[in-house]
């Protein structure tokens, strides 16, 4: 009994501690004592962010052997590159965490791990190129240099080198649009249709309003977020407003207006039962990446195997 | 023919293949066994662009009718390609995309070495940086093979049958036409005959290395010399075109 209530009360000793240390600022590093609710934020938001980076190799590849020019296919091949190394140190920070890459990508193929819901949706034209780079990745990066201060060290780490990157992404994607609505009449209409599709469902990757967001309390107490959704949406609605309006896009939204108290754009409303429908599994491709993923997965297993058969192989030698 | 026609059509080989092998090995990007590998194979095609571009803006220079990298690949039809049947070929498994890669980083590896020595500086250039690229095409290559041939029966079996079917492209690698003769004459380009025995011995040695058999030469393909192809290759070139194509007035 004696024993049960030393560890109780030492667990909430090293709980106050921590939440000290957090609220003080202080990163939290793998070896430093954390709680089990707090491994498991973690767990959940970093591994989601690498699925996220790798799902998304899929709609941009789609265009690869498309791409119109060869230093347009060399810019995508590069970017695309750019988001699997991302998914590479994403998976080692959730690594740092005690999961292993092939349980968190068993997880994604149960269900149970989520992607983006953004890479539901299928890129048509190569003006999806653009609008990817620069709204896609426009709005990752506004989430993404918020959490460069999250307090996970491993996680913040990755973020610091995966911001530089995403910022030179976003601009080739704008330079791919921006060079279309100055080309012919068919490419300006292929660019605008572009941001028709893009625009509302890149609002959404902020997920819900912070209302109806269902683990932000944690998150904020042990300063994983540091921003509301609804603020990091805003951000980037009144980053990327100008820059559709300097080529000639137009934002897809009637209630789109300028609001001077606030110093920013008043929007409409995004439609919620989409995102919801998109969540849940009935987005256009929600099938086809999750699908694509575990054939890739199974089809590449004895590769793998023979891989880890050699590796075998060859230490048994040397240990002899 | 004359020196500038002659090299004008060996420099659209030279760039095609490196299109070519960059199109299909660019085709595994999210397709790869595991991320390490979309990224390595994805990183080889990236080089394999970037010297493509090289060589095929150099072709337009050479030929002087204002022709840039970008016409030259995206409007040309199949005949018009001199690139090597082989690596037109689908991927089919990443056995066979490595076997590939094995036969042409052994091949590369010592063409452009001898090309460095090319009388035309800016074919020099460009073996130069390429060369340097190649070292890690063939490491990946023969890596790989040594790993499959010698990790479990079915990898085996499966690396095996790769080197075996596609081993009736390889001579054409060697084949020399009259652009060849022209340009060795004047010490522009290598002789393609005087490299097979090194190339042998590499393939040999890796084989031997990874327990596989030499496959068994029999009657081998030809034709791309004379720009004549594979079935696949047209496909190839209607995805890869396609907005060159449909939309000839834009610019991208």
């Amino acid at each position: 009994m004696d024993q049960v209530q030393d560890i109780i009360s030492n667990d909430h000793a090293l709980l106050s501690k921590f939440e000290e240390h957090v609220q003080a600022g202080e990163a939290v590093e793998p070896r430093d004592w954390m709680p089990e609710a707090y491994r498991k934020h973690l767990i959940r938001q970093i591994s989601q962010h690498a699925h996220s980076e790798v799902i998304g190799m899929q709609p941009e590849g789609n265009w690869i052997t498309r791409a119109p020019s060869l230093r347009a296919k060399q810019i995508l091949l590069a970017k695309i590159q750019d988001e699997g190394g991302h998914g590479l140190y994403l998976y080692s920070a959730a690594e740092t965490l005690g999961i292993t890459r092939t349980e968190m990508i068993e997880q994604l193929h149960t269900g149970k791990a989520k992607y983006s819901n953004i890479f539901n949706y299928p890129s048509l034209t190569w003006a999806d190129i653009g609008a990817i780079g620069w709204l896609v990745d426009g709005a990752a990066i506004v989430n993404q240099v918020s959490l460069q201060r999250t307090s996970y060290a491993p996680y913040s780490r990755a973020m610091v080198r995966i911001c530089k990157e995403e910022s030179f992404h976003q601009r080739q994607g704008y330079e791919i649009m921006a060079k279309m609505m100055k080309g012919t009449a068919e490419q300006r209409e292929m660019a605008q249709d572009a941001m028709n599709r893009w625009w509302w469902p890149s609002l959404m990757m902020f997920g819900p309003h912070d209302s109806d967001s269902p683990h932000a309390a944690d998150a904020f107490r042990w300063k994983i977020k540091r921003h509301t959704n609804d603020e990091l949406r805003q951000k980037f609605i009144d980053k990327t407003v100008p820059q559709a309006e300097l080529i000639g896009l137009t934002v897809p939204d009637p209630h789109l207006k300028w609001n001077d108290a606030k110093g920013g754009y008043d929007h409409g409303e995004i439609n919620w039962e989409e995102f919801k429908q998109v969540i849940n599994g009935n987005g256009p491709c929600n099938k086809q990446r999750l699908q694509h993923h575990k054939q890739v997965h199974d089809n590449g297993a004895w590769v793998r195997e023979a891989a880890e058969a050699y590796k075998a192989r060859t230490n048994n030698q040397s240990s002899n | 023919m004359t020196q500038q026609e002659a090299l004008f059509k060996y420099i659209l080989r030279l760039g095609d293949n490196a299109l070519i092998h960059s199109h299909r090995l660019s085709e595994w990007c999210s397709n790869a066994p595991f991320l390490e590998e979309d990224l390595a194979l994805t990183n080889l095609a990236l080089d394999m662009i970037g010297r493509a571009q090289a060589l095929l803006q150099y072709a337009g220079n050479v030929e002087g009718k204002g022709r840039t990298e970008d016409t030259l690949a995206y409007r040309r039809s199949e005949r018009q390609y001199y690139n090597n049947l082989l690596v037109e070929l689908p991927n089919t498994d990443f056995a066979y995309t490595i076997a590939r890669l094995l036969f042409i980083s052994a091949f590369e590896k010592e063409y452009y070495a001898a090309l460095q020595k090319s009388a035309d500086s800016t074919l020099a250039a460009i073996a130069a940086k390429t060369l340097k690229e190649i070292k890690y095409h063939f490491a990946h290559a023969h890596d790989w093979t040594i790993r499959l041939g010698m990790g479990t029966e079915e990898s085996h079996q499966r690396i095996q049958n790769a080197v075996n079917d596609w081993w009736m492209y390889t001579s054409e690698l060697f084949e020399m036409d009259e652009t060849d003769d022209q340009l060795v004459k004047d010490g522009m380009v290598p002789d393609l005959k005087a490299l097979y025995p090194a190339w042998l011995q590499t393939i040999t040695d890796t084989l031997k290395a990874a327990s596989l058999n030499m496959p068994v030469t029999g009657y081998m393909q030809t034709g791309s010399r004379k720009g004549i192809h594979t079935e696949h290759l047209g496909h190839l070139l209607s995805e890869m075109q396609y907005l060159q194509r449909a939309y000839p007035d834009a610019e991208w």
